[in-house]
């Protein structure tokens, strides 16, 4: 076991380590360039440009530039935003809160619902509901994000006036029920980024689960067919469903950015954008270096996870 | 990625089919999977419309007429109401789709190519340069894609091209996943054993002999990456940094259609429907591909 939690973390970081590359090769060769912001201000010129490129190390070989902060980073220290000298790891620590509440409230609704519908779709394969559910994931899939956001917020907060329509809170209302009320709409609209295929997947998973030797044995033997549901196949079936849950949070990251501008949700998706269009490169760096972790860790929490959960593995 | 736990492309796809499916013959398995064929019919509706609606219309897609803004639709001369500008919604729309299906299928085509070359070539070969490349597509897929769509689309100036290369840049992994996985297995089989025993270059062996054999998958992949490049088109154009206006896209039409989301919601709710369609077309034409190409593929034996 400790060598293959070993094998997996070294796995992890040398993905990390080309993340880091890739990212920071994408935003430096890229035109344009942090300074592009600063060339925009009035009675800027050539010289003072220069000796800010100079001065935030820009004009050095990219290489020397990636390991300096390769380097920082290594140390704890993710770098200043341009923006306004702040810790970049502070600024993402400020919006990771908001966006992990919308994740993890949807995730706890699309396993809940998603499990539901798939085990049903299982149990009652080619029904009316089974076909239903089928097209409805289908549709889900195909659904872009911020548009079902616009829908939702027509429909509950413009048409029946029930929801507000974006924000976190009202201001000047600290209470529970203002903020609950504020992540219905967000929280919804993200669900249906995973709900359905976490529905199909998990819907596969029971079939396959369903069809074996120790099910049917379990039926024959006289159990009730809801304790066969239940205590066989569900614990079964929900096994590889551990995985799935690793590999949907870059899906779930990219929807909570998407939501969060929908929603005006103060999280690390709002953050992200503002930093881009600011050209915020030491933020972009981090949001990007700090969603590939997350994704990482997920996998690899996953991974262990199933070992952990399914005693019939044996790690060589 | 990992040694014990199946990833997402060992588990049984989720995909529809009769019960019998196994036992007919592609074209009529294919014809039988009634969603698909309602696809494939929403998707030649959707390019015969674009393509030739605008001329039809009386209304120009830029034609600005002050006097009959926000008109709602299904009522007075615009069938599908008019913007804020007082332009024809319906026409934009269709030559917004002219865009965004050309995008669709050229960030298809591009992202195909490119995970087809990598996936060849690292399926093939294998040893280092199949580890260094396969990794390197892990690396990629650890970013969320609309986060690495932005970050480019944010940095380049938009326009057409620039999106269509970004958009293939965050979709071809899936595609190189696919046929690195097939060429491995495919180059010990028999037949390409005996192709290299007597003699035949590298390449002819990888594009002769191994590649018509994957074309399954590949086509499956393609087609649900049209799908694919029309949401993430979408996305940059909503978030401002895709297709720039006055150039109508599907995307950047709800990019202020937010605002006039309580005044004049059906400029909300038809590009967003548009596109729901289309995206959803694909899928379901590429899901019944799939059955209908790789019955191996099929859950439901």
């Amino acid at each position: 076991m400790t060598r293959y939690v070993l094998h997996r973390l070294g796995q992890s970081l040398v993905l990390l380590v080309l993340v880091s590359m890739i990212g920071f090769g994408l935003l430096h060769l890229t035109p344009g360039g942090p300074l592009s912001q600063f060339a925009l201000t009035p009675g800027m010129s050539a010289a003072t440009l220069a000796r800010l490129s100079h001065q935030m190390g820009l004009d050095r070989p990219l290489p020397i530039q990636y390991a300096e902060w390769a380097g920082h980073l290594l140390r704890g220290d993710w770098g200043r935003s341009y923006r306004d000298q702040q810790p970049v790891l502070a600024i993402i620590v400020s919006h990771l809160w908001a966006t992990l509440e919308l994740m993890v409230s949807s995730t706890l609704l699309a396993i809940i619902f998603g499990t539901w519908v798939g085990v049903l779709g299982a149990i009652r394969r080619y029904s009316l509901a089974d076909y239903l559910a089928t097209i409805g994931a289908m549709v889900g899939l195909s659904i872009p994000t911020f548009w079902f956001g616009l829908v939702m917020i027509y429909l509950f907060s413009v048409w029946l006036g029930w929801l507000p329509s974006g924000d976190m809170y009202t201001n000047g209302d600290a209470s529970l029920l203002d903020y609950a009320r504020h992540l219905v709409l967000p929280c919804l609209v993200l669900t249906l980024v995973t709900i359905a295929t976490w529905s199909r997947y998990m819907r596969a998973s029971m079939l396959d689960v369903i069809s074996q030797d120790y099910i049917r044995t379990a039926r024959a033997k006289g159990l009730r067919p809801r304790a066969v549901l239940i205590h066989h196949a569900l614990r079964n079936a929900l096994l590889p469903m551990i995985t799935v849950a690793g590999l949907q949070l870059p899906t779930l990251l990219g929807g909570a950015l998407v939501t969060e501008t929908v929603f005006t949700w103060p999280g690390m998706g709002r953050l992200f954008l503002d930093s881009i269009s600011y050209r915020d490169y030491p933020v972009v760096m981090g949001l990007l270096m700090f969603s590939a972790l997350l994704v990482l860790l997920g996998n690899l929490v996953a991974d262990l996870l199933y070992v952990v959960a399914d005693p019939r593995i044996r790690l060589a | 990625m990992s040694a014990v736990a199946p990833s997402a492309a060992e588990l049984p796809p989720p995909v529809l089919a009769a019960p019998s499916a196994a036992r007919r013959p592609a074209l009529r398995r294919f014809m039988r999977h009634r969603l698909a064929m309602f696809g494939l019919v929403a998707i030649i509706v959707l390019v015969v419309a674009c393509a030739l609606g605008p001329y039809l219309s009386p209304y120009g897609p830029l034609t600005i007429d002050l006097r009959h803004r926000f008109q709602p639709p299904f009522e007075g001369r615009h069938w599908l109401g008019s913007d804020q500008l007082g332009r024809d919604l319906l026409v934009r729309l269709l030559l917004a789709g002219r865009i965004s299906l050309t995008v669709g299928f050229a960030a298809m085509g591009l992202s195909t190519a490119v995970g087809v070359v990598i996936g060849l070539v690292a399926g093939f070969y294998g040893g280092w340069v199949g580890t260094a490349l396969m990794r390197f597509v892990d690396a990629v897929l650890s970013f969320p894609a609309i986060f690495l769509l932005l970050t480019l689309a944010a940095l380049v100036s938009p326009g057409v091209l620039t999106i269509t290369l970004i958009v293939a840049l965050t979709a071809w992994m899936e595609v190189a996943r696919v046929v690195e996985g097939q060429v491995r297995s495919l180059r010990e089989r028999d037949f390409a054993i005996a192709a290299e025993a007597i003699g035949v270059s590298d390449a002819h062996l990888m594009l002769r002999e191994l590649l018509p054999n994957i074309m399954a998958p590949i086509v499956v992949a393609a087609t649900l990456n049209v799908a694919r490049a029309i949401l993430l088109e979408s996305y940059a154009s909503y978030l401002g940094y895709g297709i720039q206006p006055p150039t109508p896209s599907w995307g950047n039409m709800l990019n202020n259609a937010q605002e006039y989301l309580t005044s004049a919601p059906w400029l909300a709710i038809f590009p967003g429907a548009v596109i729901t369609l289309a995206v959803t077309g694909f899928n379901f034409l590429g899901d019944g591909l799939r059955d209908a190409l790789d019955p191996r593929l099929d859950v439901h034996r």
